[in-house]
């Protein structure tokens, strides 16, 4: 066990854990932030998906100490209000059907357009890939995308 | 507008009394119920101090807000938001005004809350209007005799009561307190389609925000206070029990607090027909936290040996029988070797019309093609999970169930106690597609708990949750049709058979449209255990029977879909048999608007396009799938879908799920199989286990509803089966191969 500081969604929070222990983990049963999901444990599904600085990364993977100074956002420190416009354009194209992996894509997408304010198809495709969403609501998050994309170009 | 006779006698409908429990709904449901704007501003209106619960379904604030109870379990399919609009139109009340709460289980109150099926609003249709339209009229009778007025001078419009002769208005909230008291009218008048306001006016899913906000909704994001985390072991393959284990390997890792056995269901218990259960006993690891139980489960020593054959008791829905489970470590290899043996025989027969094998002997054309697919898991993006805290009092359970009505007898009668001390929570579900109606989990938590005597949290890794069955079986199927000199279709044969169930429908088309028509069928038994699967054996047979139709199309010279149409003309002015369980002229109206939108004449250049049409669950659908090839790799472009399911209650909500029912046809035609080697399955996880991503999703797709004024069908399923045959058909297009083994894309290199 060790203590940690982390600097999660703008403040500060102190956990004493297993060093090894994934942020997934920290996040959910620690510190009760539950919006970022368990989906496979193996970085293959996306669901657990954190801001660490602007990057969209895995929580599963990511153990606890190897976060040191870094900035990590979760879906609950997004916006302070759901108007991330990501946020927004989900909420405007009614993206969610059982919604359980939303917050994962929400949050590969809103690093994705930080990073590309303008992706194409093939782009968006490509960076949302690793988000899976058994429901099938792919079409809609590829809209959702686009609309926030012009949201954060206006 | 018609008359309905209100059902008497339920509770559900006649606790006319008034009930201050302003508390009661939470302050954060007020920002579920509409748009954002709409929250903002709804948000600084007060809650209202008093609550008058006119019936179980929906109570009235002083101050105008309806809080209207969702009956069924919400996995996705909008039921917590379609279900309240169907209460609100019959009301009569602005969507704005309304808040939603989920009901948890009281049968009671809330009857049959089943999620599964495609029943969902099919069943609850007229008792969801009634509910509303007893309210109204309740309200409208308090009116009456405040304003001493008939209450047929009364009118209502958007939650105000109007006398117009005496120009007296009230909002339903000043009428709330006195039509609580009043008596529950025998009759009411429910409105007519065409003037519904809030019916077939999309509204958007009011679990949206908390959604995309990261609230906590689902079961694993339950909450208790003290509350530990277990995991269950359960055996590495089917056809192996638990023999021994050593606790105490594991007891003084980090965050452990017991290791013990548990054992879910007893071997002389009359199981229910959802209480499939391969393993039921199982090692439970119970901790702090679930990194450490996880990393324990991980460390645990376990003897596993073979099981005996076995028999139990089940009681189907009133039906008593005995179910074998052989011994055995299945390997799908065998399952495969064995369905094509059984191909070869003659099969049970389920239908016959006519003398197929006759007019075979002497036919101009003959063709004969055989299909398999392997299993499948649901794969819900939230694992299996529930919480209990099991006293002496009773069980406080909560998570994600389809079906509390057939788990909580189970739990019951497992733990020894009455149902009535069985309480359960229901959560929104991560998923479900069938496999939360099989709710042996929420046993194992309750067990865990009574005997950790704590409350905890039950969790499945997705390992567990992959691996321990309840799966869409493996099926088979042989076609065979005959064609006359003039390719007409006068013969037609199907056998199917599966592991451990025939997915067989004998009176769904072409039964009706062939006068020589022979259906067969027969079963493999298996250890490996099965359960319902979005449209079960509709996911199977749909795909196979429409994509052998194309060929039969192709070898008749005939365009695909005249060629259907041509059959259901015919199933329609002279049908053959008396039991054709659909018809004709919808499941043609679905062709027809199908071929329509699709511009089906009129294929796009380097476009390949493939059609399908089936009914399954009171429902029709059809879709053209669109495929282009990229390089070497075919890609569905758009997928154009036409349903006939009735009224359409939340039409944009309604399109979504038949959207993502495409998708879920396209991934699991290409890509989805559960395979096993000596009992184990084979894939564990995602990175095995190839689910469809982004990439391969269709990149249009569009949805009509044919509209009719038909009472609500099935939606859920329905437009999940077809697609596997329109996909096997466009494909044939684009790449000259026709598939008859699914899934299709065997040779798809994984994307991780």
């Amino acid at each position: 066990m060790a203590t940690f500081t982390l600097k999660i969604n703008g403040g500060q929070q102190e956990v004493d854990v297993d060093p090894n222990t994934p942020m997934l983990w920290v996040l959910r049963d620690h510190l009760k932030l539950v919006g970022t999901k368990y989906g496979c444990g193996i970085a293959q599904c996306g669901a657990c998906t954190v801001h660490l600085g602007d990057s969209a990364v895995r929580s599963c993977q990511l153990p606890v100490s190897a976060v040191g100074e870094q900035k990590i956002t979760t879906i609950e420190g997004l916006s302070e209000n759901g108007d991330h416009p990501v946020q927004k354009a989900w909420l405007e194209i009614d993206v969610p059907q059982c919604g359980y992996c939303q917050a994962g894509q929400i949050m590969t997408a809103s690093a994705f357009l930080k990073r590309n304010p303008n992706p194409s198809d093939t782009e968006i495709e490509s960076a949302m890939n690793g988000n899976i969403c058994r429901c099938g609501t792919y079409t809609r998050i590829k809209k959702a995308i686009k609309i926030a994309s012009g949201t954060a170009n206006n | 507008m018609a008359k309905i006779r209100t059902q008497m006698g339920r509770r559900a409908f006649i606790r006319n009394t008034s009930l201050a429990s302003g508390g009661l709904v939470l302050g954060f449901s007020i920002l579920n119920a509409c748009k954002p704007k709409d929250a903002q501003k709804m948000a600084v209106r007060e809650m209202p101090k008093e609550w008058f619960e006119i019936n179980a379904y929906l109570k009235i604030g002083d101050n105008g807000l309806v809080t209207i109870m969702a009956p069924n379990p919400e996995f996705g399919q909008g039921v917590i938001t379609s279900m309240p609009m169907i209460v609100a139109e019959e009301l009569d009340i602005a969507w704005e005004d309304v808040l939603v709460e989920q009901a948890n289980f009281d049968q009671e109150d809330y009857g049959w809350q089943f999620t599964g099926g495609s029943q969902g609003i099919h069943r609850r249709w007229e008792g969801l209007r009634m509910a509303g339209a007893t309210a109204k009229q309740m309200l409208k009778e308090a009116a009456a005799q405040t304003w001493q007025v008939p209450i047929s001078e009364i009118t209502v419009s958007a939650g105000v009561l109007s006398h117009t002769a005496s120009k007296k208005t009230a909002r339903y909230a000043e009428m709330a307190s006195k039509a609580a008291q009043l008596e529950v009218p025998k009759e009411v008048s429910l409105k007519a389609v065409t003037d519904f306001t809030i019916i077939g006016h999309s509204k958007k899913s009011v679990e949206n925000l908390k959604i995309v906000t990261g609230k906590p909704l689902f079961g694993v994001d339950y909450q208790y206070k003290d509350a530990l985390v277990a995991m269950v072991v359960h055996p590495p393959a089917f056809g192996l029990q638990l023999k021994s284990f050593d606790g105490s390997s594991i007891k003084s890792m980090p965050g452990i607090v017991d290791v013990f056995k548990i054992k879910t269901l007893e071997d002389s218990f009359t199981r229910g027909y959802f209480d499939t259960n391969a393993f039921t006993d199982l090692i439970a690891v119970v901790g702090k936290t679930t990194w450490e139980v996880m990393n324990a489960k991980k460390e645990l020593k376990a003897e596993w040996e073979p099981i005996a054959e076995s028999r139990f008791k089940m009681d189907r829905f009133g039906t008593q029988m005995d179910v074998d489970v052989p011994s055995g470590l299945e390997s799908s290899e065998d399952h495969y070797a064995k369905m094509e043996e059984m191909a070869t025989r003659s099969g049970t027969t389920a239908r016959k019309d006519g003398d197929a094998e006759a007019v075979f002997k002497t036919a101009a054309k003959t063709i004969e093609r055989s299909y398999s697919c392997p299993f499948l898991a649901h794969n819900c993006m939230e694992p299996m999970n529930f919480f209990a805290h099991v006293t002496q009092e009773g069980a406080k359970l909560a998570g994600p169930l389809q079906a509390p009505v057939l788990t909580a007898p189970t739990v019951a009668a497992r733990l020894g106690m009455p149902v009535e001390k069985i309480a359960i929570e229901l959560t929104r579900m991560g998923g479900g597609f069938g496999r939360r109606a099989y709710g042996h989990y929420a046993i194992e938590a309750a067990l865990i708990s009574r005997e950790a005597k704590a409350p905890i949290k039950l969790v499945y890794t997705r390992e567990d949750d992959m691996s321990c069955g309840i799966y869409r079986p493996s099926y088979h199927a042989t076609y065979r049709a005959a064609l006359d000199e003039n390719n007409n279709l006068v013969a037609f044969h199907v056998k199917a058979g599966g592991i451990p169930e025939t997915p067989l429908f004998a009176n769904r088309f072409p039964a009706g449209a062939v006068d020589n028509y022979l259906a067969q069928q027969w079963e493999i038994n298996s250890n490996i255990t099965i359960g319902a699967f979005r449209a079960p054996r509709s996911n199977f047979m749909a795909g196979v029977e429409q994509a052998f139709l194309d060929e039969v199309a192709e070898a008749a010279g005939k365009d695909p879909i005249d060629f259907r149409l041509e059959l259901l003309q015919r199933a329609k002015d002279n049908p053959v048999g008396k039991n054709n369980e659909y018809d004709p002229e919808r499941l043609a109206g679905v062709l027809k608007l199908v071929r329509e939108k699709s511009n089906w004449a009129k294929t796009p250049s380097g476009t390949h396009r493939g059609v399908s049409a089936y009914f399954c669950h009171d429902s029709y659908a059809a879709h053209v799938v669109d495929v282009v090839m990229d390089g070497n790799t075919p890609k569905v472009e758009s997928v154009v879908c036409a349903i006939d399911c009735g009224i359409v209650v939340n039409p944009d909500a309604a399109s979504n799920m038949a959207e993502g029912a495409i998708v879920d046809g396209v991934g699991n035609a290409m890509y989805g199989a559960l395979t096993f080697k000596d009992g184990r399955p084979e894939q564990t996880n995602f990175d095995t286990y190839k689910m469809i991503r982004q990439s391969e999703a269709p990149k249009n797709i569009e949805i009509h509803f044919v509209k009719n004024e038909i009472d609500p069908t099935g939606l859920g399923e329905p437009p999940f089966p077809p697609v596997f045959g329109a996909l096997a058909n466009a494909l044939y297009k684009a790449t000259g191969k026709r598939h008859y083994q699914q899934p299709f894309a065997v040779d798809k290199p994984l994307v991780g």
